[in-house]
């Protein structure tokens, strides 16, 4: 009701605007938006189009491409889960337990953000190759993680931590103890309290934070490919194939092979913000 | 002594609560919250503290000198160059959009605002390697732009303008992200108020507004930097690696790398360590002094709703 007057306010009056500046801020947001973002991802779309589609689609289905991209969203959501599994323990401990250096601790999740991609690569690579720190470890158990697809998965699941960590960390501070105390009161275990009453509030975030990492996990580039082994058909990513294809001055296949993979993270970041949406409409219920 | 901490640790907000209220510490809890903690940390050392640790490990593997001689090379010190070049162009250019893009979204009502903050955030949704494509469908020797390019001899790709731009690119919406949710919490009554007492526009901005952001405007500096001096993808598209003239620090750690040189590689992957180790502890600092900016980058759609509404 309020809403609807006030828009009929304003189709009555012109809204006042006591501050200056609206026109040039504006103006130059959407210029500089348009020059640096918009009109080169339009680029990627206009060339494809060129193709035609039976070209764009003989581009797209080679064995090698679909198994570049199995592999890119198969080591993502894999990567995402054990961090949806992790995160949610690490973010729990965060916010809920004290111990020594706990601030050190929280500072360093975010970690993943600030290390260049390529120093997260080549680190990761010293830890898991067979005779790495890590490696040397799990190689007698007949385990390989360096230059195998599980390397991926590594990879991404270091990318991708802090989203889920960090997507949960403020709906956990912000849940309400008393809840799960009178839980406690009415006999309800520490696990039922968990499941029945702490659960269903994070269900909104975990899935946000999942998103998350798995759309980071899927263009991850510099962290992927030291670890990766790049073998075609096995251990080859997309963002990889794309630039094998540039070198190759096969622009039209890198350019739908672009395509393909911005209108998934277009898709994904489109269902996120609808999450996010939804997640805060829960939360403004309350 | 630190286990004892972390058994006898409980909920600060326990110990405010009415006596009767309060519930006894179980053994069980206790175990179970210490295996909770420790698989956690377990957790982060795997995949944190390992391979921070690994990379000074190994820079530092074959000695001082020969950690000092790896980035005192002249290719490794002209990576260094243009890597802060880059930052230095890139970084203040995002900071003008970032400030202006806030102040529009902020302190004013428009259609499709939401719209906009959308695409504001489309770059974090492209993978670094198609940022760089993009400008190489551009700006390439074959791209729409290249053939006028080449014949007035302006050189982007391979050159320090298309790194320039990639890096811009994926850097793109940083300070904005940051400064729209703190702009939005301080509402325009400030700005209002000195605008009524004479001051201009401009003066409104920097007396006013300017101090009101200052440190969430230096947080969204500080990770859009990180991010810019890092980038790895979409500068390795665009750069041509031409040694010692288009190669940044990330990329020439991975030439070394790939040449073996596996020392010298972490000597210089050692040094972003540090600048990745700076951030956090700045991020750290600035969060310590206003901890609504914690979560900002994360939850600055959700806030941002929340001011629309």
């Amino acid at each position: 009701m309020a809403a609807s007057a006030a828009a009929m306010n304003q189709s009555f009056r012109r809204p006042r605007r006591v501050l200056p500046g609206f026109g040039l801020t504006l103006g130059y947001t959407l210029v500089y938006l348009s020059l640096i973002v918009l009109v080169p991802l339009s680029a990627a779309f206009l060339r494809s189009a060129g193709m035609g589609w039976e070209g764009f689609a003989a581009a797209v289905t080679t064995p090698r491409v679909l198994a570049s991209l199995r592999l890119s969203f198969g080591a993502a959501a894999l990567a995402a889960l054990i961090n949806a599994v992790f995160g949610l323990l690490v973010a729990w401990v965060l916010v809920r337990y004290q111990f020594p250096f706990k601030r050190f601790v929280d500072a360093l999740v975010d970690l993943p953000f600030a290390l260049p991609t390529a120093v997260a690569g080549i680190a990761l690579t010293a830890l898991y190759a067979p005779n790495g720190w890590i490696g040397r470890l799990i190689e007698p158990l007949g385990l390989k993680v360096a230059f195998t697809p599980l390397g991926v998965v590594v990879a991404m699941t270091f990318i991708g931590l802090p989203f889920v960590v960090r997507t949960l960390q403020p709906v956990l501070e912000e849940l309400d103890r008393e809840v799960e105390q009178a839980a406690a009161t009415l006999g309800a275990s520490g696990w039922q309290t968990f499941v029945r009453v702490i659960a269903p509030t994070l269900w909104p975030p975990l899935l946000t934070g999942f998103a998350l990492a798995f759309a980071r996990g899927v263009g991850e580039y510099g962290s992927v490919i030291f670890i990766a082994g790049n073998m075609p058909l096995v251990s080859e990513i997309t963002p990889l194939l794309i630039i094998t294809k540039l070198e190759q001055y096969d622009y039209p296949g890198a350019t739908a092979l672009a395509v393909v993979m911005l209108v998934m993270s277009f898709t994904l970041m489109l269902g996120i913000n609808a999450l996010q949406t939804w997640a805060h409409a829960r939360h403004g219920k309350k | 002594m630190n286990a004892a901490r972390v058994l006898g640790a409980t909920y600060a907000a326990d110990r405010t609560e009415p006596l009767h209220l309060r519930r006894r510490p179980r053994a069980g809890l206790n175990v179970m919250r210490l295996l909770l903690i420790l698989v956690a940390l377990g957790f982060l050392v795997l995949f944190i503290g390992m391979p921070l640790v690994v990379v000074f490990s190994q820079a530092l593997s074959k000695g001082w000198h020969t950690y000092v001689a790896a980035i005192a090379d002249p290719n490794a010190l002209a990576a260094i160059r243009l890597t802060v070049l880059v930052a230095a162009i890139a970084v203040p250019s995002n900071l003008v959009f970032g400030v202006a893009a806030s102040w529009a979204i902020a302190k004013f009502e428009f259609r499709g605002k939401s719209a906009l903050i959308t695409l504001i955030d489309l770059p974090f949704a492209v993978s670094p390697v198609i940022s760089g494509l993009i400008y190489v469908l551009l700006f390439g020797a074959s791209g729409w732009f290249g053939p006028w390019l080449m014949e007035h001899d302006i050189r982007i790709m391979f050159a320090v303008p298309g790194i320039v731009l990639a890096t811009t690119f994926v850097t793109f919406p940083f300070v904005a992200r940051e400064l729209i949710p703190v702009m939005q919490a301080q509402g325009k009554d400030d700005e209002e108020t000195a605008l009524s007492l004479g001051a201009s526009g401009w003066q409104t901005f920097w007396f006013v507004t300017l101090p009101n952001i200052r440190w969430g405007l230096l947080y969204g500096v500080l990770l859009c930097n990180a991010r810019a001096m890092g980038e790895f993808g979409a500068v390795s598209v665009v750069s041509g690696h031409i040694r010692g003239l288009t190669n940044t620090m990330p990329l020439h750690v991975e030439i070394l790398y790939n040449e073996y040189n596996y020392a010298a590689a972490f000597a210089v992957a050692s040094l972003l360590a540090l600048l990745a180790l700076m951030t956090l502890a700045g991020k750290s600092l600035l969060e310590w002094r206003r901890p609504e900016l914690k979560y900002g980058a994360l939850s600055a759609d959700r806030q941002t709703k929340r001011g629309m509404t």
